[in-house]
Parts: C-alpha cells; structure tokens; sequence
C-alpha cells in the first residue's frame, strides 16, 4: 500500500475518533453532569431525564459507540484493503 | 435447605469448576502464561474483561455506595463504564496491532529505554498490589459472613484456590476461569434484582422497574424524593458534590480504567486487530448488565429500607436487623429513649448508622427471599473477588518475570527459564496479597484513589501519546511521566494520609477533591511531554516507522 493511501486511512480513522469521542463527551460530561438541573426538570415516565443520562442512558451510549467504530472500522480496513483475512 | 448448606454446596460446585478449567488449560509456553498463546475469542475475551474488571467493590460495595450517595454515584457509573470507550478507539487495537506482552514492554519499545520500561513497571506492580489487597479482603469477608468462618481461613482458602490456577494455568487459565466467573457472577447479581424489582414495581427488568411505579401509584424516584425531603437527606435524584468535582472524578476513573496494565493486558489475548476492537464493545455490554441494574437495586434497597426502618419501633425490627447489629454493620442508639427508629439526615438528631455493603448482600433477606438465592450471592461476591485477583496477579508476575528479569536483568534466559520465574513470581505475589488481606493496611480504602490516579496521571497519556504522536520523544516521555506520577502521588499523600483533618473542599486546588486530581495530573503529563519533546531530538527513525506501523492492522 502506498504511503498517501495510507495517510487517507489513517486521516479518515481521526475523523471517525473526533466525531465518536465528541458523542461520548456529550451524552456523559454534557448531559449527564453540567446540564444535569435544567434537564431535570424533563421527565421520562418515573425518570428526570439529567438523572436517567448519568446513570442509565450514557452507559447505553458508550456502548452503542464501540460498535458503531466497529463498524466503520471493518468497513475502512476492506476499502484500504488493510483488513485481516 | 438452610443458607449455610446451601452456600456450601453452591461455592463447592463453583470452586470445583474453577479447579477443573485450571488443569484442562495449563500453560506451555510463556506466550501462553502471559497472553494465553493469542488465540482467544473476542466474545470469550469480553466475558474474561468484564469479570477481570468487576472486583469485590463493583459487586458488594457499588449499589450500596450509590443508594448512600444518589445522583453523585453516577460518578462510579459512567466512570466505570465510560474508560472502555477510550480503551475500544484508542488504546486496544494498536496495542494489539503492536503485539507484544505488557504495557511496559511498550512502552519501553516506544520511548527506546529503560528508564521508562521501569518507571511503567514500577507502576504497574504498584497499582495492581493496591488493588489486589482490597480483593482478598473481599474473599475473607465473604467467607465469614456467609459460611461462619474466621476472615483470615477465608483468605487462605482464596489464596490457594488463586495460586492454583494463576501459577498453573497463567493468562490461558485465568482466562477461561473467568469466563465461568463471570457467569456465576451476573447470574448472582440479576437474580435477587429481578426479584426485588418485581416486589418493589411489578416489572421483570430492574431498569424498567427502577422508572416504574410502586404499588401505591407512585413514581419510585418520587418517592424517594418525597422520603428524602420529609427526613432531612439530600434529594436523591440531585447532586450534591460541586460540578467540577464530579467532572474531575468522573473523567480520572475513565482515563484510569483505559490505563490499567491488568484491563489493556487482555487485549493482547486475542488473535486480531479488529478483534481487539469488538471484544471492547463485548466487555462492555457484559458490564452494562450489571451497571445499570446497580443504580435501580440502590434505589430499590433505599426505598425499601427507609420504609422498614424509618420511625418503626425498634423492638419490631425484622430477623436480619439484629443479625446485622450482631456484626456492627447496623448500630443504633436511641437518643431520645422513645423506642421509635429515628432515620434522618440531621446528624445529632439520627439514630441509625448501616454500612453500605449491607445493601447488596442483605438485601435477599430484607426483601425475603428463598435461601438459594442468598447463597448465590455469596458465590458471586467470591467469583469477583476471585478473577480480578488473578488478573492482578499475573501483571506483577509478567511484571517481573518478563520486564524486569528477561528485558533487563538476563535477556539470555530461556523461555523455560522464563516460565519457570514467571510461576514462582505468581506464588509470591499470591502469598504477599494473602498478607495484605490478612493484615490489611489501613489504607486500603484511601490508596483506590491512588491506583486510579497513578493509572490516569502516567499510563493513559504516555500510551495515548505513543500511538498519535511520531514527535514525543524518550526525555518528554519520561519527564511527563515523573510529573504527573509525583504531583498526583503528592496531592493525594498530603490529603489523604499527612493532613486528613484538611481533606474539605476550601484547601483543594480549584476544589478538586484526591479522587479527582489524576485528570489534573494527566493534563500536567501531556503538556510536560510535549513541552519537553519540543526541545529535544526527535525519536529514532525505526521507532517512528513503528508507530506507523501500529496504526493499520496489516
């Protein structure tokens, strides 16, 4: 593989990173800890919605994020051709 | 059946197990000791790391931490949760990619010294022996609660139970010993949950039930609320420690669980880069189960308990209050002779003080259920106990069998050799952690603080900086590790061991309690290192193309 093909995988494998990684700064650091207050004053069913975000919904969140990045990953590594067969 | 019969059999029947699995999959070779030969699973590998990460404080103590604290025990929940995100997307699959056996062994290979490689492995040896005192601990203390016998006889049977198949089998029998682990475990933990949950709300799953409504039409959390409020405590749903604290404790139990050498160590078990990635995201659906249902059983067991307790005369209290008061866990002194329960949140006023790890192992018997059940609980709280021991355990014998003694002291010895000091480095390690929870210093609940701090402070940037960066350099490496390692150790020192009386909020810098300060210190490090490394040589050519070379699995 050539080097700029290379350097396009890697710059795209970033991009995937900063876009995830500010998900998971928001749904914990931003939902669940400074907007806490004003979001409880929403309710879902018996839940404040601040409240269920810390300590419920980021955890589904983070989950969620691994395999979303699992699946761009695949799908990057075939078209760079850089996967394990 | 009674409960001791029932506990006998249950943790004999789980015991056997784990013996059984030690002597089908003993070690051969030293790839096997330490990285169980990379030839295993991504769905086994997620089960091991959920039940090498789960220790004795996620399974007994966390939902009776949370109850106590409300909203601020989303600080354990998503700081526990949260590091496996920067440990899927930045740290497993380049480490795997890089292939060797230790987080020293990478860092030395990356920075090109032995300096750091020592630095690396003397943390890593620090942070695992904090924590594996705290587990052995955890063994006696279940053993003596449930099965009546002396705390210390419980950490010897513990210890060579450990020491078999951590010394047996290495990585490649701790692996498969913690897959069955963590299935008596969850299995432990979701029983009396469900249970409760369907007394307390009607609702099968625990995180439904925990929005759900109580027999009186009522919101749980309301109510809870409304219990708080009438008796003096902090509202339940609402924080109660400042923003920037819960920030900084937050993110230092993140950073510090994507550096620990005994979580990033089982990344390298398995046999591919993109298999490395999704055996994260299988750890931690594995752990999810269990941390979410932790905040619904606190909120449960709060309920529950304020409502059997709370202004009831105390001559009516149930069977396991007394039982309980016999241990101490429960005291109550009846200030005001009026034989009422007096629960409140005024402290001159309050007559009832409980112990937080009541909540999860009593609460089968506050909420009535059948002996088997209580039982199982106890096999569960051993099987956490148990596997995030051996995890622990191997690090330090990797630690010096392959960091110290093959890297550096005789890089000729043979792998036999290697192996052989590799397995009595384990025995030692056991022995001195069955010393440590014979006689457990006294500080072995300040120095948790500690092993997340030091993770976060030197192992999470130094790595995080290894794979992105080409330019740091050996000197910035090394010096951004001493900062943050001395400042974090020196913040948490002064707090929590030479000034306790001055651990308030008005003398922490910016109001950063010792539990939160590793982010500082992290911060601190990866400044310091790219300060540094400005001003020094960049690192040699080989080792930028192997940087580069990490980044793309093939």
């Amino acid at each position: 593989m050539s080097d700029q093909s290379h350097e396009a995988y890697w710059r795209t494998n970033l991009k995937y990173l900063a876009i995830l990684l500010s998900i998971w700064f928001l749904s914990s650091y931003v939902l669940g800890i400074v907007l806490v207050e004003p979001l409880n004053a929403i309710r879902i069913r018996g839940f404040k919605l601040g409240f269920w975000f810390a300590q419920q919904g980021s955890i589904y969140i983070f989950v969620i994020l691994i395999f979303v990045y699992v699946h761009l990953m695949n799908k990057l590594d075939r078209k760079y051709d850089v996967d394990e067969k | 059946m009674d409960v001791q019969t029932w506990t006998y059999l249950i943790v004999g029947i789980t015991f056997t197990l784990y013996i059984g699995i030690a002597i089908w999959s003993r070690a051969g070779s030293t790839s096997e000791f330490y990285v169980a030969g990379g030839h295993v699973s991504p769905l086994a590998n997620g089960m091991a790391t959920a039940a090498d990460w789960m220790s004795a404080a996620s399974f007994i103590s966390m939902a009776g931490l949370i109850s106590f604290m409300g909203y601020d025990g989303a600080v354990y929940l998503m700081g526990w949760t949260g590091g496996y995100v920067l440990l899927a997307l930045l740290i497993a699959p380049y480490l795997k990619k890089f292939g060797k056996f230790t987080v020293p062994d990478f860092v030395g290979d990356r920075y090109y010294s032995n300096t750091a490689r020592t630095v690396a492995v003397f943390c890593a040896i620090f942070v695992s022996f904090t924590y594996v005192s705290g587990q052995m601990r955890g063994v006696g203390v279940v053993f003596s609660r449930f099965l009546e016998v002396n705390v210390n006889t419980g950490v010897i049977i513990g210890m060579i139970i450990v020491f078999f198949y951590a010394v047996l089998g290495g990585m490649k029998g701790i692996t498969y010993t913690q897959v069955a682990q963590y299935c008596v475990l969850i299995f432990a933990f979701m029983v009396p949950a469900i249970f409760i949950s369907i007394l307390m709300t009607g609702n099968v799953i625990p995180q439904f039930g925990f929005g759900g409504t109580t027999v009186d039409g009522v919101y749980l959390l309301d109510k809870l609320d409304g219990l708080h409020e009438e008796l003096g405590f902090a509202a339940y749903t609402s924080p109660k420690k400042s923003l920037i604290d819960i920030y900084f404790i937050t993110a230092a139990l993140m950073v510090g669980t994507a550096g620990l050498p005994h979580v990033i160590v089982r990344f390298f078990t398995v046999p591919k880069v993109k298999d490395a990635r999704i055996s994260a995201g299988y750890a931690l659906i594995f752990i999810a189960i269990l941390y979410t249902t932790a905040p619904a059983v606190a909120a449960f067991a709060r309920t529950n308990l304020i409502n059997t307790v709370s202004n009831q005369q105390y001559s009516s209290m149930p069977e396991w209050f007394g039982k309980w008061e016999e241990t101490g866990l429960i005291s109550f002194s009846d200030k005001n002779d009026n034989g009422m329960i007096n629960y409140v949140g005024d402290p001159d006023k309050n007559e009832l003080i409980i112990d937080r790890d009541i909540m999860v192992l009593a609460n089968p018997e506050i909420a009535q259920l059948p002996n088997w059940v209580i039982a199982l609980v106890a096999a569960g709280g051993l099987a956490a106990a148990l596997s995030t021991a051996a995890g622990l355990l191997l690090v330090i014998s990797t630690s010096i069998a392959h960091d110290l003694i093959k890297k550096q002291i005789n890089p000729d010895i043979t792998e036999k050799g290697e192996l052989k000091a590799a397995r009595i480095a384990a025995g030692v390690a056991v022995i001195v952690a069955g010393i440590f929870g014979i006689y457990p210093p006294g500080f072995v609940a300040q120095v948790v603080a500690f092993a997340f701090g030091l993770a976060a402070s030197s192992f999470f940037p130094i790595i995080i900086m290894g794979i992105f960066s080409k330019r740091i350099n050996k000197e910035g490496a090394i010096a951004g590790m001493i900062v943050g390692l001395l400042f974090t150790s020196f913040y948490i020192i002064y707090f929590k061991f030479l000034f306790p009386g001055q651990n308030v909020t008005e003398n922490w810098w910016f109001g950063i309690s010792p539990e939160g300060i590793g982010t500082l210190g992290m911060i601190f490090n990866f400044i310091v290192s790219g300060v540094v490394s400005h001003f020094t040589p960049e690192p040699p050519k080989e080792v930028q193309e192997m940087v580069e070379s990490i980044r793309y699995p093939i």
